[in-house]
Formats: structure tokens, C-alpha cells, sequence
């Protein structure tokens, strides 16, 4: 029977069967980062087990550091704490840390990637939701609790039950300033936070295969958004040209055999899946949210909905409340505070790049506060090597390191409360990026646009 | 952890979709590095004021509501996998929480820390919300060796499903790493036997 992307991967990684249909499933590579990991080592310590292959784990910290003065001592207590406690975990059980003044540190999701770590036909997971991101590559990667980091630390298994398969396919061509984020905003919108639910994801047709390995990433990184397990791209010419040289990537005739291996990975013809839809590229717009949840998003031209048949109205109403917004009114226009342009959904170089063509020669509004905060030192130094932190400082944006900065309200950089913010990030939660934040999710472009009006702006309408 | 078989409580009605784990517990308390403690901060932003002033209108700050079992709207859980969620309501001291759906890492989560994540069609949460909307104090008795919730007020037995590997750990007490390391022979021969393309 013709067998697909996730059902290759998955089944190659089978251990065992336990009655009842859950399955001992092999764990590839492990990621780790100061947040969800102090409980697991703790629970290694108190039963006593060693951890079953070092080799396989890698840690940074990422979501506690600030995003200035990174050789200074982290100032707030319980961050420099959780921060220090991952090195002497890392020391004692001898896992490698890319830690603050690595020069591979930065977002858990952006390293594994740039550093070659993140393969196609593997199986990744992390203590981290959006470890969905690196799917994009053709694994089996997703998010799990702390107590299942100490069972693939123990074991490197987790007992599951195999998901369900969806694939969502976008074809045609997307228009000018219509980004890889404008397409998983808008598949979230119509499906709801719930919709991949169960299941795991296939994004397929012309318009995925168009992207580049960072467009995927953002697409598979947001999955979770939508309640899947996970999402998974086919690779192809574009991931293996991406991947080849990365630090970590196979090479000589490892990269041959590997080579030779992922070529077998794609979805055949004929293969079924539980789920499927179908979405047009020239039917994507620039989105934006609106409200509380990622499903709550349209295209820039469009009106707030007066009902919500996916999240209900009260749960609309509950939304427009925490946002102060009204339903029926456009956004576009609207006066904004804040632009955040990071998160291991959007910092990575093209993204910036994307941002400094938009910027470059031009002032962002005097109104707004606009940060830029790479994915990872190695963003930062490519970026540096560009001249792309020179055109954004020069632009008015505050240029910082490496780590999660204003995507959560856990590190130094908040989004006050009540102040509206155009977030390149994943979530628009309450109080996601600071208590009382207001977060208006977009694309790279989108961000850019409204830094440099002052308001949410089509930036359609700004490209040549 | 601690074994789950069945118990008879009151209900805390949370009738609102979509509750993600960052109004479960918010990131900036997610600091500490062991896991006791995060039941005062559950649901930190919708329960207190920014001046640590407990909201009214909030329920865990009502009296009439107690129990040991939270009844929530669709799709609870999402977003975040941080089982800091889980360990906040475990804290607080519900031992199940009523769903018409559940996030699937939370439900993980939940599963993994003794937490009952019970799942009933969407009429039947209705229903039951209905029940403590009229009687803050109804009793519901939730019976996991008969796979039963029974809403004492109406009588209404409503049979629920759960994975019969989990309901063992569940009844015993049992977490999946004993079981994972059950399997050690078996992930050594898998290992031995393999191609891996992961590492090399
Ligand atoms: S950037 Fe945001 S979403 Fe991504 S890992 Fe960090 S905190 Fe999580």
C-alpha cells in the first residue's frame, strides 16, 4: 500500500507494541532548554537512572535570556537561576550546551536547523510545543511535557498512540507580499485552534514547494497552533540544498547514503490520508489577528467578524474585550505601539532580510517601538555580515540578541499592558507577551509595514 | 503518582473554549525548577488583579464553587506544552477535568501527572455545566474501573472512553517510564538492528 511522508517515518522508528495500540516509538535527537527540563534531570536524580544516550541531546537556553548585555550576568534571580541550573544539569549529565555566549546559542528551533542537527526520516522531540517547526525538513518532530523529556532521557522512547494524518495542500502562486506566514495564519482561520486536533500534518502542493526551508519552517512551526501533533514538509532539492555543509550535516558518503535514504522519504501517489483539504494561494491575502487565538485572524482588507462560528461568540466577545476592539471594524489603519519582529517562527536571516529591504533608507513611526531579535548568534552574525543590522538600527529598530524576547512574557522584554504590538511570533494568547499585552500577529513584511507607518498597513501597497 | 480510581466531589464550571496553558499558568511563573507550588499561580491573570487582588467575577474566587473536578469548554489545554499546566491544576487539587476535547499534550500532560482528562460529547458538557448552573453544590462521581461519569443530580450515567494501557497507569499508580524501561532489551535490538541516519 502506497505509504506516506509521516507513515515512513513513524513506522521506522516502531519499537515495540504495547496491547491496546500504543506504540514504543524511538527518539532520534532530543532538545533541550532551561524551561522544561530542571523537573527531568531532578527525576533522573531521584530514581537513580543514568541518561541513556548524551549523544543525542543538545541544550540552549533561550527563553530566560535578556537580549542585551549577554555577557553580563542575568539580572533577574529565578531567570539566572533556571539558566544556571541548565549548565550544571548539562555539566553533570554531559549533555552538550550551546549556552548565553555560545557562539551556537539562540532559539531551541532555529539551531537545531542552521546547525545541520535537524534531518529529514528522523524523529525529534523537545520540551517545547513549536518543536513542530522542524518538520519542515521531513521529520517526525513535536512537543512534549517534562515528564516525557525524562523518559526519552531514561529510555530514548516515549510510549504513544500513532496520530492521525491530515494533508493540507495550497497550490498556485502567492502575490507579492504574501509570505509563508500569510498562508498558515490564514489555513489557521479556517480550520480553528482545534481543527488538527489528533492529527498529524502533510502541508503539500505547488505553493509549499515554492518555499524556502525557512518558509517551511514557519509554516510547520505554527501546526500546533491548530491543535496538530505536528507538520511535515516532503523533502526535496530545497532542503537538501539547505542542508548541505551545515556544521552538523552528514558528509562525504554519509551525506551520499543519507542523501540516498531521504530520497525514499516522500508521500507515493495514492497514499491516503484521514484528513484532507485544498487551499488556494491566490485566495491568501496579508493576515492579521484579531483576537486571542491564532484561529482568529483575516485577510488585511477584511472586518473583524460579527460572529465566530469556530471559537463562538461569546469566545469573540471575550477577545474583543481583552483587546479592546470592536467587532465589524477593520484593523488595517488602526494606530499600533509596538513591532516585534523574532521568535522561532519569524527570526531567522531571510526573515530579516525580507525586513531590511522593506526598511532600509527609511524611519520606522516615532510612535512605535520597534525591536528586532535574531533567532540565534548565527543569525546575528550573518545578519551583521550583511549589513542588516546597520540598515534596521539606521531604520529605528532596536537590534538585540539572540533568544524567545517579547514572543513570552518570561524574560526582560514585555509588551505593556494595553499597548498594541505587531508580533512576528506564534501566539496572541492574553497576556502571551506580557500581562494586558495586545498582540497583533503577522508576517515579517507586515511587521515592517506597520513599524514604519505607525499603523497595521498593507504592505502590498508599500512594495515595488 | 498517585493512583486514581473514583471519587464523588462537587464541580468548578469553567465554561470558555479554547483555554490555553499560558491563562493556566502564565510563562513568567513557569521559573522554578521543581514541581510543587504552581497551584497558586493557576490561572494567575483571570484570577487576581495586577495588584495580587483576588477578581470577583472569577471562579475559583467564588465560594460557592469547590471540588475536585474542573469542567471546562472545547479544546482546553492548547498552545503551550508546558506540563507546568498540568502541575498547577494537580496543585490546586482537581484530580479530573471535564472536556468536550482536549489539547493532546495537555491530555498527555494531565495523564502523566494522575489527572483524569475526561472527555464527554459536547451536549453532555452542556448539560452538566447546566447542572451546577443551577446548583453550585451538585455532586458528580466519576468511576474510572467502570468507565462512568454519573451526574448525581440527574441521575445521568454517561460512559466515558480511555486507552486501556492508560487506565491501568492511571488505577496504579503506574508512570510510562517504568514501562519504558520495561522495553530495555527490546531498544537495544532495535538500536543494533537499524540503519541510523540521525548521527552520522
Ligand atoms: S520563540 Fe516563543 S514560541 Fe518559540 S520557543 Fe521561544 S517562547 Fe516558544
Amino acid at each position: 500500500m502506497a505509504k506516506t511522508l509521516f507513515d515512513k517515518v513513524w513506522d521506522a522508528h516502531v519499537v515495540s507494541e504495547v496491547p491496546g495500540g500504543n506504540q514504543v516509538l524511538y527518539i532520534d535527537r532530543h532538545l533541550i532548554h532551561e524551561v522544561t527540563s530542571p523537573q527531568a534531570f531532578d527525576g533522573l536524580r531521584q530514581r537513580n537512572l543514568p541518561l541513556l544516550h548524551k549523544e543525542r541531546i543538545v541544550a540552549t537556553a533561550d527563553h530566560n535570556v535578556p537580549t542585551k548585555n549577554q555577557d553580563q550576568p542575568i539580572k533577574e534571580p529565578l531567570s539566572r537561576k533556571q539558566v544556571q541550573m541548565l549548565t550544571e544539569n548539562c555539566a553533570e549529565f554531559g549533555v552538550e550546551l550551546y549556552g548565553l555566549g555560545h557562539p551556537y546559542q539562540g532559539i531551541v528551533h532555529v539551531i537545531g536547523p542552521e546547525l545541520g542537527i535537524t534531518r529529514p526520516g528522523i524523529t525529534m522531540v523537545c520540551g517545547d510545543s513549536h518543536t513542530s517547526t522542524h518538520g519542515a525538513f521531513g521529520a517526525v518532530a513535536f512537543g512534549i511535557g517534562t515528564s516525557q523529556v525524562e523518559q526519552v532521557m531514561a529510555t530514548q522512547c516515549l510510549l504513544l498512540n500513532k496520530p492521525k494524518t491530515m494533508r493540507i495542500n495550497v497550490d498556485g502562486e502567492l502575490a507579492n507580499g504574501v509570505t509563508a506566514k500569510d498562508i498558515i495564519l490564514y489555513v489557521i482561520s479556517t480550520l480553528g485552534t482545534g481543527g488538527g486536533t489528533g492529527y498529524f500534518v502533510e502541508y503539500a502542493g505547488s505553493a509549499i514547494r515554492a518555499l524556502s526551508m525557512e518558509g517551511r519552517m514557519t509554516i510547520c512551526n505554527m501546526s500546533i497552533e491548530m491543535g496538530a501533533r505536528g507538520g511535515l514538509i516532503a523533502p526535496d532539492q530545497t532542503t537538501f540544498d539547505y542542508m548541505e555543509g551545515r556544521e552538523f550535516a552528514p558528509q562525504g558518503a554519509d551525506w551520499d547514503a543519507a542523501l540516498a535514504y531521504w530520497k525514499t522519504l516522500p508521500t507515493e501517489a495514492g497514499a491516503t490520508f484521514d484528513g484532507e483539504y485544498h487551499f488556494k494561494a491566490a485566495d491568501i491575502t496579508p493576515m492579521v489577528t484579531y483576537g486571542t487565538n491564532p484561529g482568529m485572524g483575516m485577510g488585511i482588507k477584511e472586518a473583524i467578524p460579527e460572529h465566530s462560528t469556530i471559537h463562538g461568540d461569546a469566545g469573540l466577545a471575550k477577545a474583543m474585550n481583552y483587546m479592546g476592539l470592536q467587532k465589524g471594524i477593520k484593523l488595517e489603519g488602526m494606530p499600533i505601539d509596538y513591532v516585534f519582529i523574532g521568535s522561532c517562527t519569524n527570526s531567522r536571516i531571510e526573515d530579516l532580510r525580507a525586513v531590511s529591504r522593506l526598511v532600509k533608507g527609511k524611519k520606522i513611526a516615532a510612535t512605535v517601538n520597534g525591536i528586532v531579535v535574531p533567532g540565534s548568534q548565527q543569525v546575528t552574525k550573518q545578519a551583521v555580515a550583511e549589513g542588516l543590522d546597520v540598515i534596521l538600527r539606521e531604520a529605528g529598530f532596536d537590534f538585540r540578541d539572540a533568544g524567545c524576547s517579547a514572543c513570552l512574557g518570561m524574560n526582560e522584554d514585555k509588551v505593556p499592558a494595553g499597548k498594541y504590538c505587531v508580533s512576528t511570533s506564534n501566539r496572541n494568547f492574553e497576556g502571551r507577551q506580557g500581562p494586558g499585552a495586545r498582540t497583533i500577529l503577522a508576517s515579517p513584511l507586515t511587521a515592517a509595514a506597520a513599524a514604519l507607518t505607525g499603523r497595521v498597513t498593507d504592505v502590498r501597497e508599500m512594495m515595488i | 503518582m498517585t493512583p486514581f480510581i473514583k471519587l464523588t466531589s462537587s464541580a468548578v464550571p469553567l465554561p470558555i473554549e479554547d483555554v490555553d496553558t499560558d491563562q493556566i499558568i502564565p510563562a513568567r511563573f513557569l521559573k522554578a525548577i521543581t514541581r510543587e507550588g504552581f497551584g497558586e499561580n493557576l490561572f494567575r491573570d483571570w484570577r487576581y488583579g495586577k495588584d495580587g487582588t483576588p477578581k470577583v467575577d472569577f471562579v475559583l474566587n467564588n465560594p460557592m464553587y469547590s471540588g475536585q473536578i474542573l469542567v471546562a469548554g472545547a479544546n482546553f489545554g492548547c498552545g503551550s506544552s508546558r506540563e507546568h499546566a498540568a502541575w498547577a491544576i494537580g496543585d490546586h487539587g482537581f484530580r479530573v477535568v471535564v472536556s468536550s476535547y482536549f489539547a493532546d499534550i495537555f491530555r498527555g500532560n494531565a495523564l502523566n501527572n494522575g489527572i483524569l482528562p475526561l472527555v464527554v460529547l459536547p451536549e453532555v458538557l452542556h448539560e452538566i455545566f447546566e447542572t451546577i448552573e443551577k446548583n453550585p453544590t451538585a455532586r458528580f462521581t466519576v468511576d474510572l474501573e467502570q468507565e462512568q461519569l454519573t451526574n448525581e443530580t440527574t441521575g445521568t450515567v454517561t460512559a466515558f472512553e480511555i486507552d486501556p494501557y492508560k487506565k491501568t497507569c492511571l488505577l496504579n499508580g503506574y508512570d510510562d517510564i517504568d514501562y519504558l524501561l520495561s522495553q530495555r532489551e527490546k531498544i537495544d535490538a532495535f538500536e543494533a538492528a537499524r540503519v541510523d541516519y540521525s548521527l552520522l
